[in-house]
């Protein structure tokens, strides 16, 4: 493990259902990673993640945040969610798979290529859910080695 | 063997696209084109530079032009997004246009310009 020196993290407050700032906090860290030079393919790898991530807080969620974190070897994502939780983790992992609403659908959302885009992306990928409770998903994205 | 690639400029010239912001940032080569109104698929899908083709007019698409670094967003049919996201986009320099033809019928346009899919 990295010792604290060498690692820059940052916390992301996202509110549920504000779908105007929705996905600032995804290019907040995008910028970070673009200012202290990572490599692109790994900067598409984290947005595409912490942008479905973060927009399933804001959809299906009353609030939650993002724990960034950068060492050496690895970025870290975490985001946690107060909110409805997962009744079944494995069906919400299927492509296509979506509870979004009519409204959301509208927006060009619910497309059920979430979660399964995040973990594609991810080298280590875990999610647990309370239903009524809430989500948590852990991502991280190494380093050294492109997927 | 590589051609020098389309402006933004350019093809709002060629196509009559009304420009919404953006317009000192229309000098930047369009890469490729996406054409897709489902956010996943663009975030997954579409690639830096490309010109992306949408009916979608939310502020949410700005982070997704921003994180895809997108050159520039058209919208169809002739919509257009509200005065904050216009204002977001501004700030966030990523150009957005209107075309009053269908996505389908400017994407062909886009692609006799010589823009590609380059996939
Ligand atoms: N943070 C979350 N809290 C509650 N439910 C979630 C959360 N993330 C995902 N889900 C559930 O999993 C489903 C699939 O998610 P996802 O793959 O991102 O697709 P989409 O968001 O397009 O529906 C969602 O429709 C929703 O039912
Ligand atoms: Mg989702």
């Amino acid at each position: 493990m990295a010792s604290q020196k060498d690692t820059f993290q940052q916390k992301f407050k996202i509110k549920g259902g504000d779908f105007i700032k929705a996905g600032e906090s995804s290019c907040e860290i995008r910028n970070i990673l673009k200012g202290i030079g990572i490599d692109a393919e790994i900067i598409r790898r984290v947005a595409i993640a912490a942008y479905e991530a973060e927009m399933n807080v804001v959809m299906y969620a009353q609030h939650g945040t993002i724990h960034f974190t950068v060492n050496p070897q690895e970025i870290g994502i975490i985001v946690e969610d107060r909110g409805q939780g997962i009744v079944d983790i494995e069906r919400a992992m299927q492509p296509g798979y979506s509870t979004a609403t009519e409204e959301m659908r509208e927006m060009g959302f619910g497309a059920g290529m979430g979660l399964p885009n995040i973990k594609k992306n991810s080298d280590t990928f875990t999610i647990t859910s309370k239903v009524g409770k809430g989500t948590k998903l852990e991502i991280v994205i190494k380093l050294n080695n492109t997927k | 063997m590589t051609s020098k690639k389309i402006t933004l400029a350019q093809a709002a010239d060629a196509l009559h696209l009304k420009v919404l912001c953006g317009s000192e940032k229309l000098t930047r080569g369009i890469g490729g084109g996406y054409t897709s109104d489902l956010l996943s698929d663009v975030i997954a899908h579409a690639k830096k530079d490309d010109i992306w083709i949408t009916l979608q007019i939310h502020s949410n698409i700005v982070a997704v032009a921003v994180l895809k670094e997108i050159a520039g967003v058209i919208f169809v049919n002739g919509r257009e997004p509200d005065d904050e996201t216009v204002k977001k986009a501004q700030d966030e320099g990523i150009p957005l246009l209107t075309s009053t033809l269908t996505a389908y019928e400017l994407s062909g346009k886009l692609y006799e310009l010589g823009i590609h899919g380059q996939r």
